[in-house]
């Protein structure tokens, strides 16, 4: 029972990590119906950019862990969101009325740019940081497990909640917002009633991008070490979790990043680790060809 | 006119240098953090850092220059299309070698041990390039003709590499019995991949056959006892002439044709082993599509509705693309297992797939010229710049962006009927559709 | 059913969640008969195409199909592929469904795939070459030739269906759905964007493929030229019920299917409805 809940708890944050990601691809899928290949990648850049910020503000001095984070939070978020919009611009926007499959080819190249790109310029090794945040709550005690819910995992759920809410205030009720809606179901009838069209999509890969950081961040934090091929199977996972969620749906990808990491922490806790990534990859197949509109998806009619 | 007091050329220098310093900004935001800082394992095992900013600073100024020409030169143009750059008539008249081509392209394959017998290098790379095209005209079938994206296609190179190692090393039976038995099971593979993924479309059937080849690589990775895990199966029996070893021995095949044994006589059999796989791939694509299933694979990409309103079972005609193309695969994957002796699952990755569909896409899809001189050129590119190991990959990966932009219809961007009234008219590639099941606009 | 109905819909529902397209709709289509179905943008005239082709699945209600010879099929159960097959019901799309990178010839060849296939022995003896498969090709690009002929195509037979001006792509699509052979041939708005000239043509197509190949016909049109000039019934739908059923004449005099296309204020209504008070 006790370890029981610590999966779940473990779950819960392994997946709040995945939904932030998958708030990324769900967001440009509705609007553009294409799926950002490359995103996973971008949650990467985003954690050595973190890392990377991390070790320079030790490195003048700025040691103070809870102004260190805000500090690292901005600018990864900030960096982050420029390379989510170099990318949009450069290798998707002339893309926009070319053949189906011509986005998701450029976005398989920007993949493999990104990853070769972080290998070069950082090398090819695993980069681990110290524990920064320490502590916790013993929450259970018994048959000998005690459930442990640290304070990493506390700011990881927190973080993401906050984030949750603001940005479903910001799609709900400011005009970038009505704009990225009015986008999602109509693209030339927004274009035609004056929204920028373009200016909205590319504030749609900046907000993806800027929660990818976020999450890149929580890995971080969480995990200690990233090198640059978390991207991938984060990728993946979370494109699961916003399939299974509904694509399309903010709080669908919410919903399908928890249920991906219990599933995934489940999984490696009561059966067999080492094929936990089949899991996740057994999930989308299923997901995809039973309910392919996911949990909390808008049925689509087929217009013949 | 020229007025007077019209300004002239300054404000022009002045909006490129505002475009150009703005580019160089976004520049440097992205490059300051993961260029200027470089981070390696120190002794204690912790990071350390160090600073480039000179390479930083040369890459921002870079970017600077580069956007300053292009906002002054090309001020007009967003995109500048590589295509009209070359102007039509010689795209015409280059369309219409295509057939020449074809023949000189196979000519130079037929000779090149010969051209290159006494270098192994070369050797060695021809036999890469005809795998490739090999495994490309497979995919072709699926992804070119039938306009299904697989980007798992890996998975059966592999059912057809661990195949052939299995049945051989167990049953040691000879390579023309393997090779088939290999086929079959990647076959196999292909139905079981494609039963579930009929209903979906484009881009979910892509993800899914991407998860469905990492699904084959984890297993391989995993299951020891079957695959031997991350160690692979090694010892694989090496290919004989038709029952002769090439050994040194009196049995062998130097001994038997009267030569002076050299090491290099299995590598042209090898190499004419594999080019007759990619030429017998080919003949039996270009009969397929003057077949009614090549027409309706083709009909299937440009319109499924279509294709059901007219009585075609979309479900049958797609299995069999999936089916014939995993053949296909795993014929190559047979041949790669003999070929290195040695497999082991990091020879499928994703990577290979996405290597294997860039040359299927930039060769132009449906084009058996196209895929051939796409591998050539990607491959054989992949090869000179050896040296640069990290960097090519990243130039794949720009280029594969690149052409997809500028040259989005591949290097043969035309489609040729299988069958004419009166006579045979080249379709431009403007006009072919490929995997919608919207209507064209 | 009786032998002159060559199809009868009975009590047909189509919901999509919430929204109703078709609400209990029946009539019936006879063989060798020009059956129009005509009615208001969003009356769900496509909607019941796509029941009737298998296109959608409906919510409640029977479609029979009966053969000359006697076989029936029960549409509201099969899939459209099968439908077109066996039950050989063919179709037109409202916005013009070709397969536009292929030749109007090899358009034509994929509708006659299921007697290639089966001359090719599903692909194994026509890979070796198969003389039997060869005829079969012939006598299929034969037909493909005659079509095109009728409808004065045979010239571009080579050239891309996608490069084809709009009529023509229009007349493509109609004889590609007639190298089925089809007993039963729904067109979808086959006079839209047609110039008087072109709607005349059509006219006569038509009744010409009924006289000489004895196909039935079920047409959507909004065009009352044509309507008028070749239907032998007309069903007219509004808000997915049938408002009027009859001969041409009859409908163009019934006042509900005048309010239905031009309106009337809904105090008057009663007093119309009164009126013809049968």
């Amino acid at each position: 029972m006790e370890y029981f809940v610590q999966q779940l708890i473990n779950g819960i944050t392994l997946g709040s990590i995945y939904g932030l990601i998958a708030i990324g691809y769900t967001m440009v899928y509705g609007i553009i119906g294409m799926i950002n290949f490359a995103h996973g990648d971008i949650f990467m850049v985003g954690a050595f950019i973190a890392l990377i910020t991390f070790l320079v503000l030790v490195a003048i001095g700025i040691t103070a862990v809870p102004l260190a984070l805000l500090i690292v939070l901005i600018v990864a978020m900030a960096l982050t969101a420029l390379y989510g919009w170099t990318v949009e611009r450069i290798a998707y926007r002339p893309l926009r009325h070319s053949f189906r499959l011509a986005p998701l080819i450029s976005a398989i190249g920007i993949s493999i740019v990104l990853q070769n790109y972080v290998q070069v310029a950082q090398g090819a090794r695993v980069k681990p940081l110290p524990p920064l945040i320490h502590g916790g709550y013993t929450l259970l005690e018994g048959n000998d497990f005690a459930v442990r819910l640290s304070n990493i995992q506390v700011i990881v759920v927190v973080t993401t909640l906050f984030l949750m809410v603001g940005f479903s205030f910001l799609v709900a009720r400011t005009r970038l917002g009505r704009n990225m809606r009015a986008c999602e179901q109509d693209l030339k009838m927004a274009a035609l009633l004056g929204i920028d069209v373009d200016r909205t999509i590319s504030l749609t890969f900046v907000i993806g991008a800027a929660l990818a950081a976020v999450a890149g961040l929580m890995f971080l934090l969480y995990y200690g070490v990233v090198d640059f091929f978390i991207g991938f199977l984060a990728g993946v996972k979370a494109f699961t979790a916003a399939v299974l969620g509904g694509i399309g749906s903010l709080p669908g990808a919410m919903l399908g990043g928890i249920l991906i990491g219990l599933i995934e922490t489940m999984w490696s806790a009561y059966f067999s680790i080492e094929y936990k990534d089949v899991a996740a990859f057994g999930v989308l197949i299923v997901v995809l060809i039973f309910l392919p509109t996911g949990i909390l998806g808008r049925p689509e009619v087929e217009k013949v | 006119m020229l007025r007077d007091n019209e300004p002239s050329k300054p404000p022009a220098f002045v909006a490129a240098a505002k475009e150009a310093a703005l580019s160089a900004l976004v520049a440097f935001g992205l490059f300051v953090t993961l260029i200027g800082v470089r981070t390696d394992q120190g002794p204690t095992g912790a990071l350390v850092l160090a600073t480039r900013f000179g390479p930083l600073a040369a890459i921002v100024a870079a970017v600077f220059v580069a956007a300053f020409i292009r906002a002054l030169v090309f001020r007009d143009a967003t995109a500048i299309s590589l295509g009209r750059l070359v102007p039509p008539r010689v795209t015409a008249v280059v369309s219409g070698l295509a057939g020449y081509a074809a023949i000189a392209f196979l000519v130079v394959a037929l000779v090149v041990p010969v051209l290159a017998y006494t270098n192994r290098y070369y050797l060695d790379l021809a036999i890469l390039i005809a795998t490739y095209t090999m495994l490309g005209f497979g995919l072709n079938i699926v992804v070119g003709l039938a306009g299904l994206l697989d980007l798992g296609y890996v998975a059966f190179y592999a059912v057809g590499a661990y195949s052939y190692a299995l049945i051989a090393q167990n049953f040691g039976l000879s390579f023309w019995i393997c090779l088939p038995l290999a086929g079959i099971l990647a076959a196999f593979a292909g139905l079981l991949l494609g039963f579930p993924v009929l209903r979906l479309r484009g881009d979910y059937l892509a993800i899914v056959t991407l998860g469905f080849g990492e699904i084959i690589r984890l297993i391989l990775l995993n299951w020891q006892d079957l695959t031997g895990g991350p160690n692979g199966i090694s010892g694989i029996p090496r290919p004989s002439f038709f029952g002769l070893p090439f050994t040194a021995g009196e049995n062998g095949f130097a001994a038997t044709f009267g030569l002076k044994y050299s090491a290099t006589h299995r590598v042209v059999f090898l190499y004419y082993l594999i080019l007759a796989l990619a030429l017998a791939t080919n003949w039996f694509t270009l009969r397929l599509r003057r077949l009614p299933i090549g027409r309706a694979w083709e009909a299937l990409r440009e319109d499924e509705i279509a294709c059901r309103a007219l009585g075609v079972n979309t479900t049958t005609t797609k299995l069999t693309a999936f089916a014939l193309g995993a053949m296909f695969g795993g014929f190559a994957g047979a041949f790669f297992a003999t070929r290195q002796g040695f497999i082991s699952p990091e020879s499928f990755a994703f990577g290979e797939s996405a290597l294997v569909l860039a040359i299927v896409v930039l060769g132009g899809m449906g084009s058996q010229l196209g895929v051939a001189v796409a591998a050539t050129v990607m491959l054989g590119g992949f090869e000179l710049f050896r040296e640069f190991a990290q960097y090519r990959m990243l130039v794949f990966g720009a280029a594969m962006v690149a052409i997809v932009i500028y040259r989005p219809r591949g290097l043969v961007s035309t489609r040729t009927p299988s069958v004419f009234l009166t006579e045979r008219k080249v379709i431009p590639a403007a006009v072919v559709q490929d995997a919608r099941t919207e209507t064209p606009a | 059913m009786s032998p002159t109905q060559i199809l009868a819909v009975e009590h047909l529902s189509m919901s999509f969640g919430g929204l109703v397209a078709v609400s209990d709709l029946s009539f019936d289509a006879r063989r060798r008969e020009i059956t129009a179905l005509i009615g208001p943008n969003g009356a769900g005239k496509t909607t019941l195409f796509n029941c009737i082709t298998g296109f959608y699945r409906p919510t409640v209600g029977r479609l029979q199909l009966a053969h000359p010879d006697g076989a029936s099929f029960m549409l509201e159960r099969m899939p459209e592929f099968r439908i077109a097959r066996e039950a050989r019901v063919a179709r037109t799309f409202q916005n013009v469904r070709l397969f536009a990178g292929m030749t109007l010839l090899e358009n034509l060849l994929v509708a006659q795939h299921k007697a290639l296939m089966l001359a090719s022995g599903f692909t194994v003896l026509g890979l070796f070459g198969s003389r039997r498969y060869a005829r079969a090709e012939a006598n299929a690009i034969d037909k493909a030739r005659y079509w095109l002929d009728r409808v004065g195509l045979a010239a571009r037979a080579d050239d891309a269906a996608g490069t084809l001006p709009y009529g023509a792509q229009r007349r493509l699509e109609i004889v590609r759905a007639l190298c089925t052979d089809p007993v039963l041939l729904c067109l979808d708005e086959p006079a839209a964007g047609l110039n008087n000239n072109e709607s005349a043509e059509l006219n006569k197509f038509l009744r010409a493929v009924r006289e000489e190949h004895g196909t039935s016909i079920l047409l959507i049109e909004h065009d009352m030229g044509v309507v008028m000039e070749i239907s032998d019934r007309i069903v007219v739908l509004d808000h997915g019920v049938k408002i009027a059923e009859g001969t041409p004449e009859e409908v163009r005099h019934d006042p509900k299917v005048i309010a239905a296309y031009l309106g009337v204020a809904d105090a008057e209504l009663d007093h119309v409805d009164a009126e013809v008070a049968p």
